[in-house]
């Protein structure tokens, strides 16, 4: 019932604050599941992560959904999405069915603003704590060639980050487990 | 009975097709909702759109639930955001599943390896994003000094994030 009740505060904070679309929920939701509640750890969450994107559909419910399903379940799964998605779809059913000019008054505007820098500096972190996890796990070489070639293949040769992660898990169950032992050396 | 197979359909295609999230899924969503099944004009949902752009959330589900709810009430708004979010969190399930059984495998833990300079790829280029939408929206100095006041809140000091979102929205209602 505990963890319910958790799972339910933790998803309804991440939809309730997640201003910028699902994608701004995804540090949010980092927050909550590996330093708040702990219920995964950074490694698990970066897998996550990446599989999520080589899938297709909103992102920020696919993480809820299998969060909340490695924490308790079905149940848990239910919680989690709905607690992420039903506050703010009710309350835009409302407005819509009452005032349609919400999104035109001036504070609100400046409200919503201002919380974009705020999800911008979550996702630098972010991205400094999974580079440097990748520093950890293989060096500092292998690390930025790796970010550098990844970052030319999604920048500049726009190929979509599903397929580049889809060829990296491929290329690391196909590999020779000595191979790669040269490949660090190397 | 029609209908809400049709409210299924409608938003089944783009949660299987729309790659990269939520709102890349949304010219498709309004390419159902709109051009195949006339359900509401380019107007109504471009206004529907704005107004949920301004709600926090998953933009996707949001779509989802009012379009659902307007054309099939309740059962419609259920079956709009099932569409939309149960087929690729099923798969993520499962393939999630397959790798934790093999967890201990070295394959598997080159996989963690391999895709974290990616996933930092990916989170780096959305900072990016949403930093420039900031700079172009509310200028360069308000930007800076929101970003830098959350970064030694949440970072440093360790307030929990909701907290200075909360902040941020007084900030912003107050100064922009």
């Amino acid at each position: 019932m505990r963890t319910q009740w958790n799972l339910f505060l933790a998803f309804f904070r991440v939809g309730i604050l997640g201003y910028g679309g699902g994608p701004a929920s995804i540090p949010l939701i980092h927050k909550e599941v590996v330093s708040t509640y702990k219920w995964m750890k950074d490694e698990e969450f970066g897998d996550m992560l990446a599989l999520a994107n080589t899938l297709p559909g909103p992102i920020a419910t696919k993480l809820a959904g299998y969060i909340g399903y490695r924490v308790s379940g079905i149940l848990g799964l239910l919680n989690a999405v709905l607690a992420t998605i039903l506050p703010t779809i009710v309350l835009l059913i409302i407005l819509l069915s009452t005032l349609a000019s919400f999104k035109d008054i001036d504070w609100v505007k400046g409200m919503t603003a201002a919380v974009i820098p705020v999800v911008g500096m979550m996702m630098a972190t972010l991205t400094w704590q999974f580079f440097d996890k990748a520093r950890k796990g293989m060096g500092w070489l292998q690390t930025i060639i790796m970010t550098a070639a990844v970052f030319i293949f999604l920048f500049f040769l726009d190929i979509h980050p599903g397929i580049i992660i889809a060829v990296l898990i491929t290329s690391a169950l196909v590999i020779r487990d000595k191979k790669r032992e040269k490949g660090v050396k190397a | 009975m029609l209908t809400y197979w049709e409210i299924f359909l409608a938003f089944f295609i783009p949660g299987i097709l729309g790659y990269g999230g939520g709102p890349a899924s949304i010219p498709l969503v309004e390419n159902e909702v709109v051009g195949r099944y006339g359900w509401m004009s380019v107007q109504e949902f471009s206004e529907v759109l704005a107004v949920a752009n301004s709600l926090p959330g998953p933009i996707a589900t949001k779509m989802a639930g009012y379009i659902g709810f307007e054309v099939g009430g309740i059962p419609g708004a259920i079956i709009g955001v099932f569409a939309t979010v149960a087929p690729s969190l099923i798969i993520l399930i499962a393939l999630l599943g397959l790798l934790y059984k093999y967890k201990e495998s070295p394959k598997v833990k080159r996989i963690t390896l391999f895709v974290r300079p990616v996933i930092a790829i990916l989170l780096g280029l959305m900072a990016w994003r949403f930093f420039s939408e900031s700079y172009v929206g509310i200028g360069l100095l308000h930007t800076a000094i929101i970003g830098v006041l959350s970064y030694v809140l949440i970072e440093r000091i360790k307030v929990h994030p909701a907290f200075v979102i909360l902040g941020a929205f007084v900030y912003g209602g107050l100064l922009l």
